[in-house]
């Protein structure tokens, strides 16, 4: 059996492997000068400056060459693995923020994930087996209040109340693990909410299939065909989204990590695009869609494992 | 008391729904013995399936409310019974071959691991010894290389393979009431017919009951050796089969034999059909549930509903017709094609079973 399926999954991992490299380098290319099509250049907002000194600073970094040229050097350089220097941050390699600020937000993602998957499929499942009742009204009303609010209001309230009126946890930085639970409770929110919502509709699609009557006809009892016939094949759809949830997490979010003073990685994506910092725009873009297309990839051999009927033969 | 394997008596099953109760089966009674076949047949929504998923309770409960009734096994009560004790019957007592086998396998358990369970939850044995007994069953059942089939997952085998693993692990545990929800109406005809000898040939060698439920009169013919015909979630008529092949009492009987096809019967002529469609059961009619699509329908029909007469021994029907004072208005069963209202194909597997005009 195991023999039969591993020389076709071989052949299927070098076809996502090919795949991969065609989309990341369609990603790089349209990002790259799309980037350049925006108005403005790097250094405009920065300080005034003379023509001269502009015109310096765009020869320094290369900005005066040709667009083919730069796309050359910048390919060049990429397949080296080196992102190149920030336009904004004075020697500082993209290359450096990244390593510095992923693990960071990496690590809050992930505890996010962590917690906040469980949670969601805990609730869902409990909202479809208590459907109309108090604990499905009461999941229900906690999964919109999770998704209406807004982020940064939630982290406020527990701020306040968590970490100021009962002192249970800091309120701000990044220092030890006591330290992430409340950002990553905040962050895993939208988690849960959204893992609750699907998998309730997810469950309750489950309940009116034949095989759970058979499961009932055996004779098995209530956790048994919950547990072993319901939550297996509701769990299933929810698998194909679990690879960009992943990545997104990971990347780290710009809300929860000026909140919480988090040195992440979120905040650098939205000020790098506002200050047009071109290599650092793409350094980010890239290590992003590499991260989605290998959470994606695993994510479908995983859905393999789960469900027989997909399994690459 | 009860001397029969299974009695169900005036049975009334009711589902609550947003919009309104819903009398799915309004008082029901039949009976069944160990080794015989009871078929159950009726139109789509007549109560056929609930009747016998009320028998195992496997309706959920809500919506699903027992209203009334009881049901006896070996003397039981199960009516009374909770969801937790209803547990040791199902699937050691009584088994259920659904009708789409295609769905009613999970899709991602291994045959082997949903047999195994079936097993493991009624008797003490090891994983092994479940294993052993799983393959012998699906040998029996005819699967050709039980090992295999073991290890495969539902999707890589046919509508007719699938089948006779539901039964396989419909017995793995010998139970001594097998109910069959139309196991043939997803299958191709040879594939059918195979079922049906397959769950005959079980029979013998178990000596189980089965019921079974079909649309099919020509199944009934070749299976059972009593029919009950349903209506409106009500019995309308039961007996033999001679009775209700024969001597059909029931205006809707009539209706259900004059409504099949004729294979040997001239291609130009038409299908008889019975006009209209079942009565609401949210709010069943007063009288006869059948009286708006019966043509011998009389003031009467409309006013009440009619009681159970017997008409011959084992035999009673629903019907105003058969009461002392209707006498003088009884009409004549509609006897369209040459006086028989059996074709050939049923008459066939009735003669085989020595069933004859006179009784058995």
């Amino acid at each position: 059996m195991v023999c039969k399926e591993l020389i076709p999954l071989k052949k299927y991992i070098l076809q996502r492997l090919v795949i991969s490299v065609i989309t990341l380098w369609l990603i790089v290319t349209v990002c790259f000068f799309l980037l350049r099509l925006l108005p403005g250049n790097p250094f405009a907002s920065t300080t005034i400056m003379t023509q001269e000194t502009l015109d310096r600073m765009m020869a320094y970094y290369g900005l005066d060459q040709p667009l083919w040229k730069q796309y050359l050097t910048y390919m060049g350089n990429l397949l080296q693995g080196n992102f190149g220097y920030s336009l904004k941050y004075a020697g500082r390699s993209v290359n450096y923020v990244i390593a510095s600020t992923f693990p960071v937000s990496a690590q809050l993602g992930f505890q996010a994930l962590v917690f906040g998957i469980p949670v969601g499929l805990l609730l869902g499942i409990l909202a479809a087996k208590f459907r109309g009742r108090a604990m499905d009204a009461g999941i229900n009303v906690f999964v919109i209040i999770c998704t209406a609010v807004p982020t940064f209001i939630i982290a406020a309230l527990l701020q306040f109340v968590l970490g100021l009126k009962l002192g249970l946890f800091p309120v701000a930085q990044w220092k030890s693990f006591s330290y992430t639970i409340l950002p990553t409770l905040c962050l895993s929110l939208g988690t849960i909410s959204g893992y609750a919502r699907s998998m309730r509709t997810l469950m309750l699609e489950v309940d009116r299939q034949d095989y759970l009557k058979t499961a009932k006809a055996k004779g098995l009892g209530n956790a048994r065909i919950v547990i072993f016939h319901q939550i297996r094949n509701a769990i299933i759809p929810m698998i194909t989204n679990l690879g960009t949830e992943i990545a997104g997490m990971l990347m780290g979010s710009y809300v929860i990590e000026k909140i919480f003073s988090i040195p992440g990685m979120g905040a650098y994506f939205v000020d790098s695009i506002q200050g047009l910092d071109y290599t650092m725009v793409m350094g980010l873009v890239i290590f992003q869609a590499v991260i989605v297309i290998v959470a994606n990839f695993i994510v479908d051999l995983l859905y393999g494992i789960i469900d027989p009927r997909i399994r690459v033969a | 008391m009860s001397e029969h394997l299974l009695e169900v008596k005036d049975l009334k099953v009711s589902f609550d729904t947003y919009a309104g109760e819903v009398k799915a089966v309004r008082g029901v009674s039949f009976y069944l013995d160990g080794g015989e076949t009871l078929a159950i047949v009726g139109e789509s929504g007549c109560g056929k399936s609930v009747t016998i998923q009320t028998v195992m309770r496997l309706n959920p409960e809500p919506p699903a409310r027992i209203v009334g009734g009881s049901i006896l096994y070996k003397g039981e009560e199960l009516t009374s019974k909770t969801d937790k004790e209803m547990r040791s019957y199902r699937g050691k007592e009584f088994s259920m071959i659904f009708q789409d086998a295609m769905t009613s396998l999970n899709p991602v358990v291994r045959i082997g691991k949903q047999m195994c369970e079936a097993i493991r939850i009624h008797e003490k044995v090891s994983h092994e010894e479940a294993k052993r007994r799983a393959i012998e069953m699906l040998g029996k059942v005819g699967l050709s290389n039980p090992e295999t089939v073991y290890r495969r997952y539902p999707h890589t085998m046919s509508g007719g393979q699938r089948q006779r693993v539901m039964i396989a692990m419909a017995l793995c545990c010998h139970p001594s009431i097998l109910m069959a929800d139309e196991p043939t109406t997803a299958l191709d005809v040879t594939t059918q017919a195979q079922i049906l000898e397959l769950m005959q040939d079980i029979q013998r060698e178990t000596g189980c009951g089965i019921i079974l439920i079909t649309h099919n009169l020509g199944v009934v013919a070749r299976m059972a050796e009593r029919v009950a015909v349903m209506y409106a979630g009500q019995i309308v008529e039961k007996g033999k089969l001679s009775d209700i092949f024969y001597h059909p009492k029931h205006p809707y009987t009539w209706g259900l034999l004059g409504s099949m096809p004729d294979m040997q019967e001239r291609s130009d002529s038409r299908l008889t059909a019975i006009p209209g469609s079942p009565p609401d059961l949210f709010a069943p009619p007063k009288g006869c549930g059948f009286a708006a699509r019966c043509p011998y329908c009389m003031e009467i029909c409309l006013q009440s509903d009619p009681e159970e007469s017997p008409v011959g021994e084992g035999h009673t029907a629903r019907c105003w017709l058969l009461n002392p004072y209707a006498a003088a208005c009884r009409p004549v069963p509609p006897v369209g094609r040459d006086k028989q209202l059996v074709t050939p194909e049923v008459a066939g597997y009735l003669e085989r079973k020595g069933v004859t005009q006179d009784g058995q």
